[in-house]
Protein backbone atom coordinates (compact mmCIF):
# COMPACT_ATOMS: atom_id res chain seq x y z
CA UNK A 1 0.00 0.00 0.00
CA UNK A 2 2.85 2.40 0.88
CA UNK A 3 4.02 1.31 -2.45
CA UNK A 4 1.27 2.46 -4.43
CA UNK A 5 1.63 5.77 -2.52
CA UNK A 6 4.56 6.38 -3.45
CA UNK A 7 4.28 4.34 -6.46
CA UNK A 8 7.81 2.87 -6.30
CA UNK A 9 7.18 0.15 -8.52
CA UNK A 10 6.93 1.63 -12.32
CA UNK A 11 4.18 0.22 -14.37
CA UNK A 12 4.08 -0.75 -17.83
CA UNK A 13 4.02 2.01 -20.52
CA UNK A 14 0.60 1.05 -22.12
CA UNK A 15 -0.67 1.54 -18.69
CA UNK A 16 0.02 5.69 -18.28
CA UNK A 17 -4.11 6.03 -17.64
CA UNK A 18 -4.61 3.78 -14.67
CA UNK A 19 -4.76 5.01 -11.81
CA UNK A 20 -2.87 2.83 -8.89
CA UNK A 21 -4.98 3.97 -5.96
CA UNK A 22 -4.37 3.91 -1.94
CA UNK A 23 -6.68 4.85 0.77
CA UNK A 24 -9.70 6.43 -0.43
CA UNK A 25 -8.36 6.81 -3.86
CA UNK A 26 -5.37 8.91 -2.45
CA UNK A 27 -2.10 8.12 -4.66
CA UNK A 28 1.04 9.86 -5.72
CA UNK A 29 -0.61 11.99 -8.25
CA UNK A 30 -3.45 13.44 -5.44
CA UNK A 31 -0.43 14.08 -3.34
CA UNK A 32 1.25 16.11 -5.87
CA UNK A 33 -1.80 17.96 -7.01
CA UNK A 34 -1.82 18.53 -2.94
CA UNK A 35 1.30 19.73 -3.00
CA UNK A 36 0.76 22.49 -6.06
CA UNK A 37 -2.44 23.44 -4.19
CA UNK A 38 -0.55 24.18 -0.92
CA UNK A 39 2.80 25.98 -2.76
CA UNK A 40 0.38 28.51 -4.73
CA UNK A 41 -1.93 29.41 -2.01
CA UNK A 42 1.51 29.89 0.28
CA UNK A 43 3.26 31.91 -2.22
CA UNK A 44 0.30 34.13 -2.63
CA UNK A 45 -0.21 34.31 1.10
CA UNK A 46 3.61 34.72 1.96
CA UNK A 47 3.85 37.36 -0.71
CA UNK A 48 0.64 39.41 0.33
CA UNK A 49 0.70 39.32 4.30
CA UNK A 50 3.00 42.47 4.28
CA UNK A 51 1.91 45.08 1.02
CA UNK A 52 5.05 47.08 1.73
CA UNK A 53 5.50 49.80 -1.09
CA UNK A 54 8.42 49.10 -2.20
CA UNK A 55 8.47 45.37 -2.81
CA UNK A 56 10.75 43.33 -0.67
CA UNK A 57 12.07 39.98 0.38
CA UNK A 58 11.95 36.76 -1.96
CA UNK A 59 8.44 35.81 -1.89
CA UNK A 60 6.52 39.22 -2.40
CA UNK A 61 8.92 39.17 -5.09
CA UNK A 62 8.14 36.42 -6.62
CA UNK A 63 4.37 37.16 -6.08
CA UNK A 64 4.47 40.66 -7.85
CA UNK A 65 6.89 40.00 -10.63
CA UNK A 66 5.12 37.01 -11.72
CA UNK A 67 1.77 38.62 -11.49
CA UNK A 68 3.25 41.74 -13.90
CA UNK A 69 3.89 38.81 -15.64
CA UNK A 70 0.95 37.03 -16.07
CA UNK A 71 -0.74 40.88 -16.80
CA UNK A 72 0.81 42.06 -19.31
CA UNK A 73 2.71 39.12 -21.06
CA UNK A 74 -0.73 36.75 -21.30
CA UNK A 75 -3.58 38.93 -20.54
CA UNK A 76 -3.04 42.45 -21.70
CA UNK A 77 -1.68 40.46 -25.52
CA UNK A 78 -4.65 38.31 -25.39
CA UNK A 79 -7.63 40.05 -23.81
CA UNK A 80 -6.90 43.75 -23.14
CA UNK A 81 -8.07 45.76 -20.35
CA UNK A 82 -11.53 43.90 -20.13
CA UNK A 83 -9.80 41.03 -19.18
CA UNK A 84 -8.25 42.06 -15.76
CA UNK A 85 -10.61 40.80 -13.90
CA UNK A 86 -10.17 36.93 -14.63
CA UNK A 87 -6.40 38.62 -13.26
CA UNK A 88 -6.75 36.29 -10.15
CA UNK A 89 -8.11 32.86 -11.78
CA UNK A 90 -5.38 32.92 -14.85
CA UNK A 91 -2.36 33.61 -11.72
CA UNK A 92 -3.74 31.00 -9.95
CA UNK A 93 -4.09 28.17 -12.63
CA UNK A 94 -0.55 29.13 -14.02
CA UNK A 95 0.66 28.41 -10.52
CA UNK A 96 -1.35 25.49 -9.87
CA UNK A 97 -0.04 23.96 -13.80
CA UNK A 98 3.77 25.37 -13.11
CA UNK A 99 3.78 23.68 -9.53
CA UNK A 100 2.16 20.66 -10.85
CA UNK A 101 4.91 20.25 -13.63
CA UNK A 102 8.22 21.06 -11.74
CA UNK A 103 7.69 17.58 -9.32
CA UNK A 104 9.26 16.23 -12.87
CA UNK A 105 12.66 17.56 -12.17
CA UNK A 106 12.45 17.45 -8.41
CA UNK A 107 14.65 14.80 -6.53
CA UNK A 108 12.59 12.13 -5.09
CA UNK A 109 9.39 12.66 -6.17
CA UNK A 110 10.32 13.14 -10.09
CA UNK A 111 6.91 12.50 -11.99
CA UNK A 112 4.50 15.39 -13.09
CA UNK A 113 1.19 14.68 -12.26
CA UNK A 114 -0.23 16.33 -15.56
CA UNK A 115 0.97 13.46 -16.97
CA UNK A 116 -2.08 11.43 -15.97
CA UNK A 117 -5.21 12.63 -18.01
CA UNK A 118 -7.76 13.79 -15.67
CA UNK A 119 -6.84 16.71 -14.39
CA UNK A 120 -5.64 18.47 -17.93
CA UNK A 121 -9.50 17.78 -19.14
CA UNK A 122 -10.33 18.92 -15.92
CA UNK A 123 -8.71 22.41 -16.24
CA UNK A 124 -10.07 22.51 -20.15
CA UNK A 125 -13.61 21.79 -19.64
CA UNK A 126 -13.17 24.57 -16.77
CA UNK A 127 -12.17 27.12 -19.89
CA UNK A 128 -14.55 25.60 -21.95
CA UNK A 129 -17.32 26.62 -19.49
CA UNK A 130 -15.68 29.73 -19.45
CA UNK A 131 -15.21 30.75 -22.73
CA UNK A 132 -18.85 29.85 -23.41
CA UNK A 133 -20.67 30.92 -21.18
CA UNK A 134 -18.96 34.64 -21.39
CA UNK A 135 -19.20 34.46 -24.99
CA UNK A 136 -22.83 33.42 -24.75
CA UNK A 137 -23.36 36.65 -21.96
CA UNK A 138 -21.36 39.31 -23.33
CA UNK A 139 -22.76 38.35 -27.51
CA UNK A 140 -26.45 36.62 -27.07
CA UNK A 141 -26.40 33.06 -28.21
CA UNK A 142 -27.20 33.37 -31.57
CA UNK A 143 -24.53 35.91 -32.53
CA UNK A 144 -21.94 33.90 -30.34
CA UNK A 145 -23.00 30.94 -32.85
CA UNK A 146 -22.36 32.96 -35.85
CA UNK A 147 -19.26 34.76 -34.89
CA UNK A 148 -17.58 31.22 -33.64
CA UNK A 149 -19.03 29.43 -37.24
CA UNK A 150 -18.30 32.33 -39.79
CA UNK A 151 -14.78 34.08 -39.98
CA UNK A 152 -14.81 37.07 -41.40
CA UNK A 153 -13.88 37.30 -45.27
CA UNK A 154 -14.54 33.76 -46.06
CA UNK A 155 -15.66 33.13 -49.83
CA UNK A 156 -19.29 31.97 -50.37
CA UNK A 157 -18.97 28.51 -52.15
CA UNK A 158 -17.03 26.82 -49.09
CA UNK A 159 -18.64 28.73 -46.75
CA UNK A 160 -20.63 25.45 -45.21
CA UNK A 161 -17.50 23.60 -44.34
CA UNK A 162 -15.57 26.26 -43.01
CA UNK A 163 -18.72 26.87 -40.89
CA UNK A 164 -18.68 23.31 -39.95
CA UNK A 165 -14.88 22.81 -38.93
CA UNK A 166 -15.06 25.84 -37.35
CA UNK A 167 -18.27 25.12 -35.22
CA UNK A 168 -15.92 21.56 -34.42
CA UNK A 169 -13.46 23.72 -33.50
CA UNK A 170 -14.89 25.65 -30.96
CA UNK A 171 -17.21 22.84 -29.76
CA UNK A 172 -14.49 19.67 -29.21
CA UNK A 173 -11.09 20.59 -31.03
CA UNK A 174 -10.12 23.41 -28.69
CA UNK A 175 -10.91 21.50 -24.94
CA UNK A 176 -9.14 18.41 -26.65
CA UNK A 177 -6.38 19.90 -27.64
CA UNK A 178 -5.46 21.63 -24.99
CA UNK A 179 -5.91 18.95 -22.45
CA UNK A 180 -3.75 16.38 -24.89
CA UNK A 181 -1.09 19.40 -24.95
CA UNK A 182 -0.44 19.29 -21.41
CA UNK A 183 -0.72 15.86 -20.69
CA UNK A 184 1.31 14.54 -23.92
CA UNK A 185 4.42 16.89 -23.34
CA UNK A 186 4.42 16.57 -19.43
CA UNK A 187 3.99 12.58 -20.61
CA UNK A 188 6.75 12.69 -22.74
CA UNK A 189 9.10 14.70 -21.19
CA UNK A 190 8.87 12.05 -17.93
CA UNK A 191 9.00 9.23 -20.76
CA UNK A 192 12.33 11.14 -21.94
CA UNK A 193 13.66 11.38 -18.66
CA UNK A 194 13.07 7.64 -17.80
CA UNK A 195 14.73 6.56 -21.01
CA UNK A 196 17.75 8.63 -20.55
CA UNK A 197 18.30 7.73 -16.56
CA UNK A 198 17.52 3.68 -17.25
CA UNK A 199 19.74 3.62 -20.09
CA UNK A 200 22.69 5.41 -17.26
CA UNK A 201 22.31 2.37 -15.24
CA UNK A 202 22.13 -0.11 -18.30
CA UNK A 203 25.44 1.09 -19.86
CA UNK A 204 26.76 1.69 -16.38
CA UNK A 205 26.26 -2.12 -15.56
CA UNK A 206 27.96 -3.59 -18.79
CA UNK A 207 31.50 -2.81 -18.66
CA UNK A 208 31.86 -2.88 -21.95
CA UNK A 209 29.22 0.15 -22.64
CA UNK A 210 30.72 2.13 -19.89
CA UNK A 211 32.67 4.24 -22.27
CA UNK A 212 29.44 5.90 -23.35
CA UNK A 213 27.47 6.53 -19.80
CA UNK A 214 29.13 10.17 -20.06
CA UNK A 215 27.26 11.07 -22.41
CA UNK A 216 24.16 9.47 -21.81
CA UNK A 217 24.40 10.90 -18.17
CA UNK A 218 24.69 14.42 -19.94
CA UNK A 219 22.42 14.12 -22.09
CA UNK A 220 20.33 13.04 -19.12
CA UNK A 221 21.06 16.58 -17.15
CA UNK A 222 20.27 18.64 -20.43
CA UNK A 223 17.35 16.95 -20.21
CA UNK A 224 16.35 17.45 -16.92
CA UNK A 225 16.97 21.87 -17.66
CA UNK A 226 14.65 21.20 -20.75
CA UNK A 227 12.33 19.89 -18.89
CA UNK A 228 12.25 23.17 -16.27
CA UNK A 229 11.87 25.01 -19.38
CA UNK A 230 9.00 23.18 -20.86
CA UNK A 231 6.99 23.01 -16.91
CA UNK A 232 7.09 26.87 -17.26
CA UNK A 233 6.38 26.63 -20.98
CA UNK A 234 3.20 24.74 -21.15
CA UNK A 235 1.89 26.56 -17.74
CA UNK A 236 2.39 29.47 -19.74
CA UNK A 237 0.62 28.42 -23.16
CA UNK A 238 -2.21 26.87 -21.36
CA UNK A 239 -3.01 30.14 -19.01
CA UNK A 240 -2.64 32.09 -22.57
CA UNK A 241 -4.58 29.41 -24.67
CA UNK A 242 -7.40 29.95 -21.80
CA UNK A 243 -6.79 33.96 -21.95
CA UNK A 244 -7.12 33.92 -25.80
CA UNK A 245 -10.48 31.75 -26.11
CA UNK A 246 -12.05 34.30 -23.12
CA UNK A 247 -10.63 36.89 -25.59
CA UNK A 248 -11.86 35.89 -28.72
CA UNK A 249 -15.65 35.55 -26.87
CA UNK A 250 -15.56 38.68 -25.53
CA UNK A 251 -13.83 40.45 -28.37
CA UNK A 252 -15.06 38.88 -31.81
CA UNK A 253 -13.48 38.76 -35.20
CA UNK A 254 -15.16 41.61 -37.43
CA UNK B 1 17.13 -28.21 -38.82
CA UNK B 2 18.42 -25.42 -40.87
CA UNK B 3 19.34 -21.91 -39.33
CA UNK B 4 16.21 -20.56 -41.91
CA UNK B 5 13.92 -22.47 -39.76
CA UNK B 6 15.27 -21.82 -36.59
CA UNK B 7 15.16 -17.98 -37.44
CA UNK B 8 11.67 -18.13 -38.90
CA UNK B 9 10.47 -20.00 -35.33
CA UNK B 10 8.21 -17.91 -33.33
CA UNK B 11 6.47 -17.52 -30.27
CA UNK B 12 2.59 -16.93 -30.56
CA UNK B 13 1.65 -13.78 -30.38
CA UNK B 14 5.39 -12.76 -31.01
CA UNK B 15 4.20 -11.36 -34.85
CA UNK B 16 1.50 -9.10 -33.63
CA UNK B 17 3.41 -7.62 -30.74
CA UNK B 18 6.31 -7.36 -33.72
CA UNK B 19 3.58 -5.59 -35.60
CA UNK B 20 2.36 -3.14 -33.20
CA UNK B 21 5.33 -1.98 -32.37
CA UNK B 22 6.27 -1.06 -35.77
CA UNK B 23 2.51 0.65 -36.05
CA UNK B 24 3.15 2.63 -33.37
CA UNK B 25 7.03 4.05 -34.83
CA UNK B 26 5.52 4.50 -37.96
CA UNK B 27 2.23 6.46 -36.24
CA UNK B 28 4.42 8.23 -34.21
CA UNK B 29 6.97 9.24 -37.14
CA UNK B 30 4.37 10.07 -39.93
CA UNK B 31 2.62 12.44 -37.24
CA UNK B 32 6.41 14.14 -36.86
CA UNK B 33 6.52 14.98 -40.28
CA UNK B 34 4.33 17.67 -40.54
CA UNK B 35 4.15 19.28 -37.41
CA UNK B 36 8.17 19.21 -37.19
CA UNK B 37 7.73 21.20 -40.92
CA UNK B 38 5.70 23.70 -39.40
CA UNK B 39 7.56 24.50 -36.12
CA UNK B 40 10.52 25.47 -38.48
CA UNK B 41 8.31 27.75 -40.53
CA UNK B 42 6.89 29.21 -37.56
CA UNK B 43 10.30 29.73 -35.61
CA UNK B 44 12.34 30.99 -38.57
CA UNK B 45 9.76 33.57 -39.76
CA UNK B 46 9.27 34.79 -36.14
CA UNK B 47 13.16 34.97 -35.71
CA UNK B 48 13.00 37.33 -39.40
CA UNK B 49 10.52 39.40 -37.73
CA UNK B 50 12.62 40.00 -34.73
CA UNK B 51 15.54 40.71 -36.33
CA UNK B 52 13.75 42.75 -38.69
CA UNK B 53 11.98 45.10 -35.68
CA UNK B 54 13.55 44.18 -32.14
CA UNK B 55 11.20 46.60 -30.92
CA UNK B 56 8.30 44.27 -31.24
CA UNK B 57 9.69 41.36 -30.30
CA UNK B 58 8.15 40.72 -27.26
CA UNK B 59 4.49 40.38 -29.50
CA UNK B 60 6.38 38.59 -31.83
CA UNK B 61 7.52 36.13 -28.94
CA UNK B 62 3.97 35.45 -27.16
CA UNK B 63 2.84 34.97 -30.68
CA UNK B 64 5.43 32.71 -32.11
CA UNK B 65 4.63 30.18 -28.66
CA UNK B 66 1.42 30.13 -29.58
CA UNK B 67 1.71 29.22 -32.70
CA UNK B 68 4.30 26.51 -31.48
CA UNK B 69 1.18 25.35 -29.16
CA UNK B 70 -1.10 25.00 -32.23
CA UNK B 71 1.16 23.55 -34.28
CA UNK B 72 2.59 20.64 -31.67
CA UNK B 73 -0.56 19.62 -31.35
CA UNK B 74 -0.52 17.92 -34.21
CA UNK B 75 2.56 15.77 -33.39
CA UNK B 76 1.40 15.18 -29.34
CA UNK B 77 -2.18 13.81 -30.90
CA UNK B 78 0.16 11.20 -32.94
CA UNK B 79 2.13 10.71 -29.62
CA UNK B 80 -0.88 10.10 -27.57
CA UNK B 81 -2.29 7.51 -30.49
CA UNK B 82 0.84 5.66 -30.79
CA UNK B 83 0.01 4.83 -26.64
CA UNK B 84 -3.45 3.67 -27.50
CA UNK B 85 -2.41 1.50 -30.91
CA UNK B 86 -2.81 -2.05 -28.69
CA UNK B 87 -1.69 -5.62 -30.48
Amino acid sequence: MIASILALEVPSVPHVTIWEAGPLGFNKTAGIYFFATFMTLLLIFLGTRQKRLVPAGFFQNTAESSIDFVKNQIIMQTMGTDGLKYLPYMVTLFFFIFFSNITEILPGVQFPANSRFAMPVVLSLITWAMYMTVGIVKQGPLKFLKNSCIPPGVPKPILPLVALIELLQVLIVRPFSQAVRLFANMLAGHLILVTFAVLCAATWAASITLIITPFTFLLLVAMTGFEILVSFLQAFIFTILTALYIGTSMHPEH
Amino acid sequence: MSLLQLLAQQDPGELEAGLTAVGRGIVYGGAAIGPGIGIGLVVGNAITAMARQPESAGTVRTTMFLGIAFTEALALFGFVLAFIISG
